[in-house]
């Protein structure tokens, strides 16, 4: 096997994830798919720094693994005040510009 | 993982290679969960199974300290993290499967799927024969080698990710923080208000009076056989949990009356007969009650 096949894993799940998003309205579900899409990023970040022989893409995955950290916590944040606002996670209901 | 001794090997280990499809598959299948499962905790569970074995893959793929870092950092922290706050939102809250764009399910997976083809066809035609592997660069220790990354050629990355996460932080606790407009009443004041209005001075009637049982989601009954409201916590009330057995109350009320007539001998015994068999064919409650009577 060639660890090309951890790049085509990355991909499947990225687009797993990405379609996750459009589909789903829950904004705590949308959040997931965002991290698995993140996830999918290291994989990949991961598989070139060994296709590659350096650690460069570890230190990649590892910057992103800290912003996705600080974007959970703002993110459900954000969602816990628009639940008390709202008492709604959908992110249809959360629609404040429209009338 | 014989990366260290071929400079360039084109294939992996028989092992990686089962562990890649048993993995991938639970992997993929994880990830599936997460997007297609109704209710929110099931994919936080699914996603974390799916994170697990993304772990195990930086273990394979040579990075050690990644691989334990996502176990500590997604798994432990984060997904914990979303579970707090599917449990703060509301677990029961499942989503509505009532499409509100028409088609829009339908356009989004075959959105998906051309994504997805034009991700592995990139990747395809990459000309990604041979790697390299880590053997060299893991050499030294994989977090040593990390680590005299992040501390040279990175440095500066590292720095902004410290203010980043301090940013975080400070953003969450401000967001989620709420500041009390008006002084909040104290008990003395409270009950000189309700004295000075003169709406239930005394306290509010406790649950379970006058019903058949003394439990707290069961209204008190007035005189006159109706619930009382007030006797019921407010909360239960909103939830809609409050049992009802003034019906019951009043059925026996009605049985004891009879059954004192019928020994008072102000009705004739045939007619208790005759109501007899047509109780018998009627509620099995009132067969109940004679037979208590009966003893």
């Amino acid at each position: 096997m060639n660890p090309v096949n951890y790049l085509y894993l990355a991909a499947l799940l990225f687009t797993i994830g990405a379609a996750g998003v459009v589909i789903r309205r829950n904004a705590i579900v949308l959040f997931m798919c965002v991290e698995l899409m993140l996830n999918a990023c290291n994989l990949a970040f991961v598989t070139f720094s060994r296709l590659h022989g350096n650690l460069d893409g570890q230190i990649i995955a590892f910057f992103t693994m800290v912003v996705a950290a600080a974007e959970v916590v703002v993110g459900l944040a954000i969602i816990v005040t628009v639940f008390r606002s709202r008492h709604s996670a959908s992110v249809d209901d959360a629609s404040l510009m429209k009338l | 993982m014989s990366g260290a001794l071929a400079a360039a090997a084109s294939t992996t280990s028989t092992g990686e290679a089962v562990q890649f499809w048993v993995l991938g598959t639970v992997a993929v299948i994880g990830a599936l969960c997460t997007i297609l499962m109704r209710k929110a905790v099931h994919s936080a569970l699914s996603l974390a199974g799916t994170m697990i074995v993304l772990a195990v893959f930086y273990l394979a793929n040579g990075a050690y300290f990644l691989g334990v870092v996502q176990i500590v950092v997604y798994t432990g922290a984060i997904m914990m993290l979303f579970l707090f706050v599917v449990m703060l939102v509301g677990v029961t809250a499942a989503d509505s499967l009532k499409e509100t764009l028409k088609g829009q399910r339908w356009l989004a997976a075959l959105c998906g799927l051309g994504f997805g083809i034009l991700l592995c066809a990139g990747i395809g035609n990459a000309s990604l024969k041979t790697f390299d592997g880590l053997g060299q660069a893991n050499s030294g220790g994989n977090v040593e080698g990390l680590a005299a990354l992040v501390f040279t050629k990175y440095v500066f990355a590292f720095e902004i990710t410290g203010a980043l996460l301090i940013t975080a932080a400070v953003g969450a606790m401000v967001l989620t923080h709420r500041e009390r407009t008006e002084r909040a009443r104290s008990q003395r004041e409270q009950s000189e208000e309700r004295v000075r209005t003169g709406k239930h001075v005394p306290p509010l009637p406790a649950p379970g009076v006058y019903a058949r049982h003394n439990a707290v989601d069961i209204p008190g009954l007035l005189p006159d056989g109706t619930t009382s409201e007030l006797s019921v916590n407010a909360t239960l009330r909103g939830r809609g949990q409050v049992r009802d057995v003034s019906g019951e109350a009043l059925a026996e009320l009605a049985a004891l009356e009879q059954r004192s007539e019928r020994w008072l001998g102000r009705r004739k015994p045939e007619g208790t007969e005759a109501e007899g068999a047509g109780g018998a064919a009627g509620t099995s409650e009132d067969a109940e009650h004679r037979k208590g009577a009966a003893k």
